[in-house]
């Protein structure tokens, strides 16, 4: 909730910084007053406008830090259950371990009838992963940021599916991949299939390679900007319900009763944003090894 | 919301992931599982088979069970049979004996009587000499008349 001192302006940007390390430009007056020395120089940012001027030579540090540590949460939880790789009744953690991957089998079983060894444990990681970056979003949103601001570190962002870069990073990996197995595959077949469809005359091919390279770029980044949008919206409307709780006395139960609702719908959007993230990675690389 | 070096960060650690799941988190749970479903496969048609064995025995028990019941039946009759003829047997032996007993005795009968009635007759003779001597008063030749009485005698 907001302090007596925040505007809730200013507490809604706060929680849509991110933590930032980079390299602030040469020149650049820092909030207390000091001027950054010769060459730049890498430090923590105090704000959202000090983040801005580092332009791409800067990381989200909370980002990454969660996004990671989920990830090796993913791969802890699942590598323990594959190391005991039992046979006999599942239980517990494994029934869940076998459920999701059973899921993931018969998902890519359906949409992707080549046979790459890849894609089963892509979709796997993929649907998992952000199934669990996209469940961070049900901690309260003030919980981890106020316990930091107690260890002294004033910007927290607990949802990495919140940031362009996360879901983009992915999607962009996806990307490669793509081009990787539609050149490996097509060979030659990919650059005709950019030029000559959906027009088959060689007159058309600037036309044609104009509209293919378009849908080609496009599928990355409604990929990624899909994710991200449906989180980043989920997580603003949280931050307005919690802005709520400071409207007075009298907003209290109105707001924990939109918190509840909102996110009983959010429940929904988690898993199905995780699973069309897996389905479309999925149908991508399946086109990008279909031969025509 | 800037774009900045967390995008490629997170493409490493993406990649990373990846490969960690295709290495060491994927083959084993798939390999795991299809072996899991088999041991299932196995399970299940032994269970039918077990049925199908328990069937078949019960079939066959019914069938033993109802060879004994003739079986028994059989040696039931048999004993019957063979104590009726027992017991006609013994009644025969019995009858046989029975004649013999009487037939035997029936001769003794016969033998007595015979007796009786030779020392009956050698008696007659006697009786009858000396009655004939009483009443003629005098003495009878017995050569002369012997011939006489014993035909006599015979005749009785």
């Amino acid at each position: 909730m907001a302090g007596s001192t925040q505007t809730v302006s200013e507490y809604i940007t706060h929680h849509l910084t991110n933590l930032t390390y980079g390299k602030l430009p040469e020149g650049f007056v820092r909030d207390d007053g000091s001027i950054i020395g010769g060459g730049g120089s890498w430090v923590m940012a105090t704000g959202g406008h000090e983040a801005a001027a580092m332009g791409f030579s800067a990381i989200h540090v909370d980002s990454m830090m969660w996004s990671i540590g989920l990830g090796i949460v993913f791969c802890w939880v699942f590598r323990s259950v594959a190391k005991k790789a039992e046979t006999g009744v599942p239980s517990g953690m494994v029934n869940v371990v076998e459920m999701a991957v059973e899921f993931v089998d018969n998902t890519v079983r359906d949409t992707f009838h080549g046979h790459n060894k890849l894609i089963a444990p892509l979709g796997l990681t993929v649907f998992v992963w952000v199934l669990l970056m996209n469940l961070m979003d049900l901690v309260p949103i003030d919980l981890v940021p106020e316990l930091f601001k107690l260890a002294g570190v004033h910007f927290q962002k607990i949802v990495p599916s919140t940031d362009p870069n996360i879901t983009l990073g992915m999607a962009v990996g996806v990307f490669i991949l793509m081009l990787y197995y539609s050149i490996k595959i097509k060979g030659f077949g990919f650059v005709k299939e950019l030029s000559m469809t959906p027009f088959n005359h060689w007159a058309f091919i600037p036309v044609n390679l104009f509209m293919e390279i378009v849908g080609l770029l496009a599928k990355p980044f409604s990929l990624g900007l899909r994710l991200f949008g449906n989180l980043y919206a989920g997580e603003m409307i949280f931050i307005l319900i919690a802005a709520l709780f400071s409207a007075g006395v009298g907003w209290m139960a109105p707001a924990a009763f939109l918190q509840i609702g909102w996110a009983i719908f959010h429940l929904l959007i988690i898993p199905l944003q995780a699973f069309i993230f897996m389905v479309l990675t999925i149908v991508y690389l399946s086109m990008a090894h279909e031969d025509h | 919301m800037n774009i900045n070096l967390t995008l490629i960060g997170q493409m490493i650690a993406f990649v990373g992931f990846v490969l960690f799941c295709m290495k060491y988190v994927w083959p084993p749970i798939l390999a795991s599982m299809a072996e899991r479903e088999k041991k299932i496969a196995d399970g299940l048609a032994a269970a039918d088979r077990a049925s199908l064995d328990l069937e078949l025995a019960k079939e066959k028990a019914v069938e033993r069970l109802k060879d004994a019941k003739s079986e028994a039946a059989g040696i039931v009759d048999a004993a019957n049979k063979r104590g009726t003829q027992l017991v006609e047997e013994a009644k025969n032996a019995a009858l046989a004996e029975a004649e013999r007993v009487k037939v035997s005795a029936q001769a003794e009968i016969e033998q007595e009587a015979n007796r009786a009635r030779e020392h009956l007759r050698s008696q007659v003779a006697a009786l009858t000499l000396a009655g004939a001597e009483k009443v003629l008063g005098a003495a009878i030749d017995r050569e002369a008349h012997n011939e006489l009485v014993e035909k006599l005698a015979a005749e009785l």
